[in-house]
């Protein structure tokens, strides 16, 4: 098992695939589009199927990087291809390799133009999602990360609403700053340890000093990715432009690259500059959970309120993991999980309803659960798991990280607490004027239940949300030591760096 | 055994809710009901061995979260308490569940109330068997859900969905002092598992905790914030908004769930965790005022609603009002046994409202009855057995009364027996709440049921007596409320209590207000009946001899009135100080803060001054090749010091 570059095919597997669509597809144009359909359907169930070998084979009792595959690829600058994956990284993986067929699968009938061009984005989309998760190298993580924008960028730009542009453009402003950033960053802590192998820059112990100034760097390319407030404002405009796919991925995975760079790189690598700027990491959370409900409540359109409500959830996330202790990073973890799922299918939800009147005004509709019911029954589900009820994802990392917050600062805790009323309420009050009433509106009086392709692209969803709220454990046993390895490391070298401090003043 | 009596009900919804279409109606009636009274049978089996046997037990089915120190299990825990509770909730769940057959009958939806009336059995059931306080939150949010789901039953209404949200609002708020609750339990003990905690409380009894940068008792914080969690749930003021507006829910539900069950919960919870509430009197002291300020301000506005459902819901109120000041004396007993009587009662209340209003094709003011004894007698009849026991009728001194009678005046007697400055503002309240109750509960019987009617020739003409489905259940529930306190008395409150209860209620010997309350002055154990008959006498006066009073009365004491009919004006209130203010903060945020701030400065300001820089720009692009190799030459010297800088630097 060791020889087998299981985790180097799982990601290179859609970018094959991609170039095979590109290279193989001939015939008409209804034969071109059903084949890179069809095509890019079993690529990415073929890559799930791979990635859930990870999991079954990853064994849960190390914190070391698993499925490592190394090969030196510019020597002269110490560059590396080397790919791993540990407790904390082997879900989001998973996660990427999951919502790709569902959203192939949500694009089936509605993307008619460039079907090809399409499926090829998305697949190429997969292989820089899961490298990213992966690498091991920093060079090639900023490659893939940075790599990941391009597609994300065509999918919004190309087959995006009449705002398109605009929005994507304000998405790419707003990245490229923070990335510009994290490359000088990464340069700098090149020069400084003279590598670019991310397990060994994890143990290097940066000067504190240095460690605030590349904290900010990496800060600001992954806060505006979180996205935390006040960067925030590109996630409402690019969801709404995006066609309903590129909102599940941008939702379910993209939102998740900035916390996980927060938890692969600036903890372990910085945890200095971190302990330092946790208040102000607090007071952003804090402002995002309270800010971003507040303004989902006044939202006329659905996909910017669920867009709202993710960066109040990803509040939640940024507060868990800069709480550093063992309930809440990993309730940090799973939150982004349940996010991934949760937030994934509420915009499915919202594509299903676009896909028939095409208007996302929350007006427009009203009394949907008279024609649709097993809708009204799925929808109902996912808004129950993003407000957090016990037995669904969503309350198992909300409470995990609530848990850890209050023995961190009891402040926080309360306060994004009010999260737990304000979220309830715009999502009540959503379902209520989208689901509940009577059907009035002339068009909707015709208007159909969801189809098995639908139900088909719900049905992993809906397990995996009720799978995680009832037996998290299958979860929570993969993620554990790893993070409990992380934590140790971190409060070590805070430790270390406390007593040196003391030694110095001692020896003055 | 008991996972039986557990999931039973969950078994039912599953097949009520998935296969409702294929099932039929009837079929669907069929499962439910029959699998709750097979989980009603096994509770009393359960309560038998359990409670009168004494063999309380723990079943783990399987771990749910592990994350660190935290570990807490899927667990159901049966001992004196749940099991009393496991009786209330499926015998009285059994029987909303059969009269429903007959009330729902023309409704459109009858699987899907069904479902969701077996799915809430489920959750209640899951909240009363807890062994942890997780497990307890998991049961308390699903209460909640089926509680908004059933609320909004009806959801062509508008009122309804108001109704329903307005309901998981406020216990959210609630929510969040349970949640906070929970986390300082955990901080403080290191595990989240009921008897690991009851265990180490006595050791806490002076631990300190540090709680938004202040330092308290830490066991105090604790309890509060629990308290408040109990609170929501159980409509106590402050938080009670939510109850009366659930009335727009089937009748039925109200019965259920907002009377006899899931509102008693916070009831259930706050005895659930007596043994750290009997270490802070602080936290006893804010219980005690808490609940006797709700009894009797809930009480006021009760006395001139003309909704027949919202004057037994603000009666509720006021009635959990007086439980939790029994727990506030540390009466936890007695404060369990009301909760038993009451559920009888109440329920009974409910359903024969519930009969009244199917009798009068839906019509629920009660300006529009009157004179309806003759027509619906059964009825009639069932609604005087709970109003007595409601108002407490009995003979002091014997055993001969009705149920509430002996619950309610142990609680009562207990907090005059507490000998303490709240116990005695509890004693008065109650007084006070109990004459109010005995009034309001037979000026709904006197003009519901006596007078000329006032409803028009049309629906006089199709009043008619329930079908039996619908008035055989309420014998049952008639029986409880005439028998259940007389049996009970010696075992819940009376010589028996030690021995029954065990380890699941603890009362520290210094708190011995319900010991010391079988031997108070023989005036507090008339007192209460005295204010009860009076109550129904003055109701009499004004209902029945003087019709011409009450208007004379409000017109008298308008702002009195007017306070009273307008619920003292908390919704109002609310939605001045929270509603809108959200809805306008959260426009506010959206326009000016990130369109025009943050955008304004941000990205588009950024797009706006490049676009500029770029007109002004394009003026120097002037075509010369020397100055593109000069803007080049000093790109390179940029970097190449920078390279330099940070070299030797390192």
């Amino acid at each position: 098992m060791t020889d087998f570059p299981l985790l180097t095919i799982t990601i290179f597997m859609p970018l094959a695939g991609a170039l095979a669509i590109l290279l193989f597809t001939r015939g008409t144009p209804e034969q071109v589009a059903g084949n890179a359909r069809w095509g890019a359907l079993w690529v990415s169930l073929g890559t799930f199927v791979a990635s859930v070998f990870l999991w079954i084979n990853f064994d849960d009792g190390t914190a070391a990087f698993q499925f490592v595959a190394q090969r030196e690829w510019i020597p002269s600058l110490n560059i590396t291809y080397k790919v791993g994956v540990d407790g904390i990284s082997l879900f989001f993986v998973l996660l990427s390799t999951l919502l790709t067929p569902i959203c192939i699968l949500a694009s089936w009938e509605t993307i008619k133009d460039r079907v090809k061009e399409y499926m090829v984005a998305f697949l190429v989309l997969e292989t820089f999602m899961i490298g990213m998760f992966s690498a091991l190298d920093f060079i090639v993580f900023y490659i893939f990360f940075e790599a990941v924008l391009v597609p994300m960028f065509l999918i919004i730009g190309v087959w995006g609403g009449p705002r398109r542009v605009y929005a994507a453009f304000k998405f790419f402003l707003y990245t490229l700053f923070g990335s510009v950033l994290m490359l000088l960053a990464i340069i700098a802590m090149y020069l400084q340890a003279n590598t670019m192998d991310i397990p060994t820059l994890m143990r290097y112990g940066f000067d504190p000093e240095l460690q605030t100034w590349l904290w900010l760097a990496f800060f600001a390319s992954f806060a505006v990715k979180v996205p935390m407030w006040p960067v925030h404002t590109w996630l409402p405009d690019a969801h709404v432009e995006a066609p309903t796919a590129g909102s599940v991925i941008l939702a379910g995975v993209l939102l998740k690259m900035g916390a996980y760079g927060f938890l692969r790189f600036s903890l372990p690598m910085l945890p200095e500059a971190s302990a330092f700027f946790t208040p102000m990491v607090f007071t952003l959370s804090v402002i995002a959970v309270i800010y971003t409900s507040l303004v989902a409540l006044a939202q006329e359109d659905m996909k910017k309120l669920i867009a709202y409500s993710s960066v109040a959830h990803m509040g939640f996330v940024t507060v868990g993991i800069f709480a550093v202790n063992q309930q809440a990073v990993e309730g940090a973890i799973i939150q982004m999980l349940s996010h991934g799922f949760v937030s994934s299918a509420l915009f499915l939800c919202v594509g299903v309803v676009y896909d028939r009147i095409h208007s996302r005004e929350i007006s427009r509709y009203g009394g949907l659960v008279h024609r649709m019911p097993r809708y009204a029954v799925i929808f109902m589900l996912f808004m129950l798991a993003s407000v957090g009820l016990p037995g669904t994802s969503g309350f198992v990392g909300e409470f995990l990280i609530l848990l850890g917050a209050f023995g961190a600062n009891t402040w926080v805790a309360l306060l994004i607490a009010t999260g737990m009323v304000l979220g309830a309420a715009y999502m009540l009050y959503l379902y209520r004027r989208v689901i509940f009433g009577q059907l009035t509106k002339e068009d909707l009086k015709s208007i159909l239940d969801l189809s098995p392709r639908e139900l088909a692209m719900f049905a992993p969803l809906v397990i995996l949300v009720l799978w995680m709220g009832i037996y998290p454990a299958s979860f929570l046993d993969t993620i554990s030591v790893s993070v409990a390895n992380l934590l140790e490391n971190y409060h070590a070298s805070l430790a270390a760096t406390q007593s040196g401090v003391k030694a110095l003043a001692a020896g003055r | 055994m008991e996972a039986a009596a557990v999931f039973l009900p969950l078994l039912g919804a599953a097949i009520a809710g998935f296969l409702g279409r294929m099932i039929g109606d009837k079929g669907a009636q069929f499962v439910t009901c029959s699998l709750l009274v097979l989980a009603t049978l096994v509770s009393w089996y359960l309560f038998i061995v359990v409670a009168l046997g004494g063999d309380p037990r723990t079943v783990v089915l399987f771990e749910w979260i592990s994350s660190g120190d935290l570990t807490l299990s899927w667990a159901l825990k049966v001992d004196t308490l749940t099991a009393v509770m496991l009786i209330v909730v499926t015998t009285v769940s059994a029987v909303v569940h059969i009269y429903s057959i007959g009330y729902m009958h023309h409704d459109k939806s009858v699987a899907r109330f069904f479902a969701y009336l077996s799915l809430f059995t489920f959750f209640m059931l899951m909240l009363v068997t807890s062994d942890n306080l997780v497990q307890l939150f998991f049961g308390w949010e699903g209460v909640g859900l089926c509680s908004y789901l059933l609320i909004g039953f009806w959801y062509d209404k508008p009122s309804a969905n108001a109704a329903a949200i307005k309901a998981f609002l406020v216990n959210r708020v609630g929510d969040v002092g349970f949640a906070l609750g929970i986390f300082a339990v955990y901080v403080l003990f290191g595990t989240v598992n009921l008897d690991e905690i009851f265990r180490a409380a006595p050791g806490m009894a002076d631990a300190t905790l540090i709680f938004l940068g202040g330092e308290y008792h830490a066991l105090t914080i604790i309890c509060l914030l629990l308290f408040i969690g109990a609170m929501g749930k159980s409509a106590q003021l402050g938080l009670h908004t939510w109850l009366p507006d659930a009335m727009e829910g089937p009748t039925p539900v109200s019965a259920l769930i907002h009377a006899a069950t899931m509102v008693t919960a916070g009831v259930f919870m706050v005895v659930r965790m007596s043994p750290l509430f009997e270490q802070s009197e602080t936290a006893l002291m804010v219980v005690t005022i808490v609940g006797a300020t709700t009894a009797v301000v809930t009480a006021t506005i009760g006395l001139t609603q003309f909704d027949i459902k919202r004057v037994i819901a603000y009666s509720t109120c006021s009635q959990l009002g007086y439980m939790f000041f029994a727990i506030g004396v540390s009466a936890y007993p007695a404060a369990i046994f009301h909760l038993m009587t009451h559920a009888f009662f109440k329920a009974l209340l409910f359903l024969g409202s519930g009969s009244v209003i199917h009798a009068m094709s839906d019509e629920q003011d009660m300006r529009k009855m009157g004179g309806l004894w003759k027509l619906i007698p059964v009825t009639y009849g069932l609604m005087w057995i709970g109003s007595l026991s409601l108002a407490g009728i009995g003979i002091p001194g014997t055993s001969i009364g009705f149920a509430g009678f002996f619950s309610k005046d142990a609680i009562i007697e207990s907090a005059f027996a507490a000998n303490s400055a709240v116990g005695t503002y509890a004693f008065w309240m109650g007084i006070a709440a109990a004459f109010m109750t005995a009034f309001y509960s037979w000026r709904l019987l006197f003009m519901t049921f006596h007078g000329d009617p006032r409803c028009d020739e049309k629906t006089l003409a199709h009043v008619h007596e329930s079908p039996k489905v619908m008035i055989l259940p309420l014998f049952l529930l008639a029986a409880g409320a005439i028998f259940s306190g007389a049996l009970g008395y010696q075992l819940f409150v009376g010589n028996g209590m030690a021995t029954f209860w065990g380890d699941s209620i603890q009362m520290l010997p210094q708190h011995s207000a319900l010991i010391d309350a079988h031997n108070v002055p023989v005036w507090v154990k008339v007192l209460p009946i005295l204010v009860g008959v009076g109550g129904i006498g003055l109701a009499y006066w004004m209902y029945m001899m003087r019709p011409d009073i009450p208007a004379l009365l409000a017109a008298k004491l308008q702002p009195a009135y007017l306070l009273s009919y307008n619920k003292w004006y908390f919704d109002e209130i609310y939605e001045r100080i929270f509603v809108r203010p959200a809805f306008v903060l959260g426009r506010g945020f959206w326009k000016a803060g990130d369109e025009a701030l943050i955008d304004g400065v941000g990205p588009d300001g950024i797009a706006a001054t490049t676009l500029r820089l770029a007109r002004r720009a394009s003026a120097l692009q002037s075509g010369y090749l020397y100055h593109y190799a000069f803007a080049m030459l000093i790109g390179v010297v940029v970097l190449i010091t920078w390279y330099f800088f940070t070299r030797t630097a390192g």
